[in-house]
């Protein structure tokens, strides 16, 4: 039987994707046989997601770039697809930051930095990548939105527009790729164990809210987003667009 | 080479209406996954065409004659099931009707058979078969939702009721059940080209208006379920629960 999870034939682009969920989902795409050009900042980091993929044998790359720097975005792009040589046919919009302050204490300045990188960057990118996906009539796009997508908590009033707005992006990508057949959909994580939310574990409170309000009781894995990326970057969701789908353990389900 | 992720070699699944249309797609996918696919219909003639159809493609599958609207004998087959074959690890609650009447017209007992079948049945059926997954620490139940659970037209008014019921219903099982490991999703299909279609799509005017609203610009095929039906019931969808994945070609995000 043709396989429709995997990926043997395609080159994916993971920005932010040296550590964390991206590196998780980068590894997932990798196992499933796509060639990956991780994204990210800082040499250091890239350097040893490269390695530890290479060591697991998975075909992986690097190309660093800011991908939340609309200047450096073209360059970042022609370098991922000089990568490997191919052009991209998966991108995961990954890259993302935060900043946290009440409504009434953001700067406007660090509002226009949210949003500039969590919801202009993927814009920009998917713009750039898009092209070849329509001419070739096969692309899949995912963008990594969250359940601050739908829902709020004080403190991260950016963060949550931004994200909101990636997963209406996501639909206006949707409708205007799918006759090229080019499916976007986004995944919204909930709360998962990364180097990012390490103080929030070590916050014996903020821990206990979160893992009593999980229905499953426990913080995600990162591996565990492996599965949805590989599921909407394969031919196994080629009727699925324009969704957001969330993993958070049924966090979202209940009050 | 099967992603294990996506593996379901040596886990029954049991499929209600598994004997046409997307059920019996959905049951070929999970077979074709490594499933042993237990088929639950009435129609003894449309079972033995689809065990011919799944046993000449190599495929393992039983049969199972409950009727899904006798609590009785619910409790009867699942448990004649369970000693037969063996433990149920994937439910997929996929049995459903259909009936069309305007709303001041539409009759007691048509809206008592479609909520009989669509919600009920799948509360019955899971409220037996999650008695084992609970004991066994693992388990998937699908539902099979409809955009009727978000949108709907004239003159179906029990069968969105029930679509809506069953995505909560599906939250219900999600929350109380993640602590045991078990996930509890829906799927909710567009427009289909089934039997139960068949009107529909040979009706010019109608088909011409799916496939010009429909982003994709087609009716959806049984098999475009398939990749959706193997991710929720499989490792990959670990910590996803009480989510609806609708599959419609991007009709519903779209205006």
């Amino acid at each position: 039987m043709a396989d429709s999870f995997d990926l043997h034939s395609r080159v994916a682009l993971v920005t932010g994707g040296s550590r964390g969920l991206g590196f998780a989902m980068a590894r997932g795409l990798a196992k499933a046989g796509a060639r990956v050009v991780i994204n990210g900042l800082s040499e250091d980091n890239l350097a040893k997601a490269e390695a530890a993929l290479k060591a697991e044998g998975l075909p992986v790359a690097a190309a660093r770039f800011d991908a939340t720097d609309r200047a450096a975005i073209p360059g970042g792009i022609k370098a991922a697809e000089d990568a490997f040589g191919a052009p991209i046919d998966i991108l995961v919009n990954n890259a993302g930051l935060n900043r946290r302050a009440p409504i009434l204490e953001l700067k406007a300045e660090d509002w226009d930095f949210v949003v500039n990188a969590d919801l202009t960057a993927p814009f920009l990118i998917a713009k750039a990548v898009a092209p070849g996906m329509i001419e070739r009539r096969w692309g899949k796009i995912v963008n990594v939105a969250s359940i601050a997508s739908f829902i709020a908590r004080p403190g991260i009033p950016a963060y949550i527009a931004a994200k909101a707005g990636l997963a209406m992006l996501t639909r206006a990508m949707a409708v205007e790729w799918a006759p090229h057949n080019v499916q976007a959909n986004a995944i919204a994580p909930g709360y998962f164990k990364t180097d990012l939310t390490a103080p929030f574990r070590d916050n014996a409170q903020m821990n206990a809210w979160i893992v009593d309000k999980t229905p499953a009781k426990r913080w995600g894995l990162p591996e565990e987003l492996a599965g949805i990326a590989v599921f909407l970057a394969s031919d196994a969701s080629n009727f699925v667009t324009g969704q957001t789908i969330t993993v958070d353990g049924g966090f979202m389900a209940t009050l | 080479m099967t992603n294990p992720l996506f593996d379901l070699s040596g886990r029954v699944a049991l499929v209600t209406g598994g004997g046409r249309g997307l059920g019996f797609g959905m049951a070929k996918a999970l077979a074709q996954a490594g499933a042993t696919v237990v088929i639950n219909d009435l129609d003894a003639a449309r079972v033995e065409g689809a065990m011919r159809t799944l046993a000449e493609a190599g495929l393992a599958a039983e049969t199972a004659f409950f009727d899904l609207t006798d609590p009785a004998a619910v409790a009867a087959g699942v448990r004649e099931v369970e000693s037969r074959v063996g433990p149920i690890h994937i439910l997929l609650n996929n049995a459903g009707i259909q009936r069309r009447h305007p709303f001041v017209e539409f009759p007691e007992e048509d809206w008592q058979a479609v909520i009989d079948l669509n919600l009920t049945a799948p509360f019955r059926v899971a409220k037996e078969v999650a008695k084992g997954m609970i004991a066994r620490r693992a388990g998937k139940i699908i539902n099979v939702a409809s955009i009727n659970a978000i949108v709907t037209r004239p003159t179906i008014p029990a069968y969105t009721a029930s679509k809506g019921g069953i995505m909560l219903l599906t939250k219900s099982m999600a929350v109380e059940w993640a602590q045991h490991n078990i996930q509890a999703n829906a799927i909710a299909p567009g427009y289909y080209d089934t039997e139960m279609t068949k009107a529909l799509v040979e009706n010019r005017e109608f088909s011409e208006w799916v496939t010009g609203r429909v982003p994709a610009h087609r009716w959806g095929r049984p098999e475009d379920l398939g990749g959706t039906v193997v991710f929720l019931a499989s490792d990959a969808s670990n910590f996803v629960n009480g989510q609806l994945i609708v599959v419609d070609g991007g009709l519903t995000c779209s205006m």
